[in-house]
């Protein structure tokens, strides 16, 4: 009977946003100022962001050997 | 492999084994060797089986269970060895398109993005959606974790990305410009999550700085759309596979 599970399928709904709704929530200021401060924090060791000193990289341009 | 289209691979944490799927409906995992006289297709098991296409998979920590997503609506946890279904996941309404789990070890939560616009956030114990987020105007292609696991970005094909916080339950930022009118096929961050990469349906990367909203740079170089896109685990590169049949890296 398709009006048994549309009230079946509304009052699952209401039990799913019930417990959406009961979930603890932070300000925003708050996590934006937790999400900033560990890229800040971390921002010394990503490769992408600071680069790789030239000796270290693998992929730098191909320079001259001597062959000894 | 026995189907046309391989959608999902993922390597398992050992390195010892390669699952993969995708019109066949299936996800199988291939145990690696060394040994090229070893038949390896033999070996094949297959270990979930969805109604439709497999569109995600992922090992979680260990090599013993596998997370898929599928065409079908919905993410299942399976056990490799038995191949038994240990928990199945429902409240897309369409599509599954993708999945990340959380970062930490101990972390029981993983995200899915979908073609009914939402991201969901899961308890991987109970099979509960615990969160739930629907700001996108399209399907969701893509939804990676912040490194430090506390919010989430999500690639989609109304050209955007967003970061979702997950303690305060709400989007926090837009990426976008009115200049991006192609979808986001695939979307990362760098190791400290300063930068977020997202491979474009117009051939392009453009990478933006996570804190400002700001775009820092857009990266030219493949022929056809930019299909995927991961950086590297230790972060000092990324790289990006497209259907001009090339797998770029880019440093």
């Amino acid at each position: 009977m398709t009006s048994n599970s549309n009230l079946s399928n509304m009052r699952r709904l209401v039990e799913q946003l019930k417990l959406e709704a009961s979930v603890e929530r932070i300000k925003v200021s708050q996590a934006a100022a937790e999400l900033q401060q560990f890229c800040l924090q971390n921002a010394g060791k990503d490769a992408l962001l600071v680069g790789v000193p030239t000796g270290s990289n693998p992929f730098r341009e191909p320079r001259s050997c001597a062959v000894v | 492999m026995p189907c046309t289209w391989v959608m999902a691979c993922a390597y398992a944490p050992s390195g010892c084994a390669v699952a993969c799927g995708g019109l066949d409906n299936k996800c199988s995992v291939y145990p690696l060797s060394l040994d090229k006289n070893e038949n390896l297709a033999a070996k094949k098991k297959s270990v979930a089986m969805h109604t439709n296409y497999l569109s995600a998979c992922s090992f979680t920590n260990s090599d013993m269970q596998i997370l898929t997503s599928s065409g079908d609506g919905t993410c299942a946890l399976w056990d490799v060895e038995s191949g038994q279904l240990l928990q199945s996941f429902h409240g897309h309404a369409a599509d599954v398109l993708c999945l990340d789990l959380a970062p930490s070890e101990t972390g029981n939560t993983f995200v899915s993005g979908g073609c009914d616009k939402k991201a969901n956030v899961w308890d991987m114990r109970s099979g509960q959606c615990i969160q739930s987020f629907e700001t996108h105007e399209s399907d969701i292609n893509s939804v990676r974790y912040y490194p430090s696991g506390d919010a989430f970005a999500s690639g989609s094909d109304d050209a955007t990305c967003r970061l979702y916080d997950l303690r305060a339950d709400r989007e926090v930022a837009i990426y976008s410009k009115e200049s991006i009118i192609f979808g986001v096929s695939s979307v990362d961050f760098s190791l400290s999550g300063r930068l977020l990469f997202g491979g474009y349906n117009d051939y392009t990367i453009n990478v933006w700085d996570v804190l400002k909203g700001t775009r820092v740079s857009i990266l030219f170089g493949h022929e056809n759309r930019v299909s995927t896109l991961r950086v590297s685990p230790d972060g000092t590169a990324f790289c990006t596979g497209s259907w001009d049949h090339t797998l770029r890296i880019w440093a």
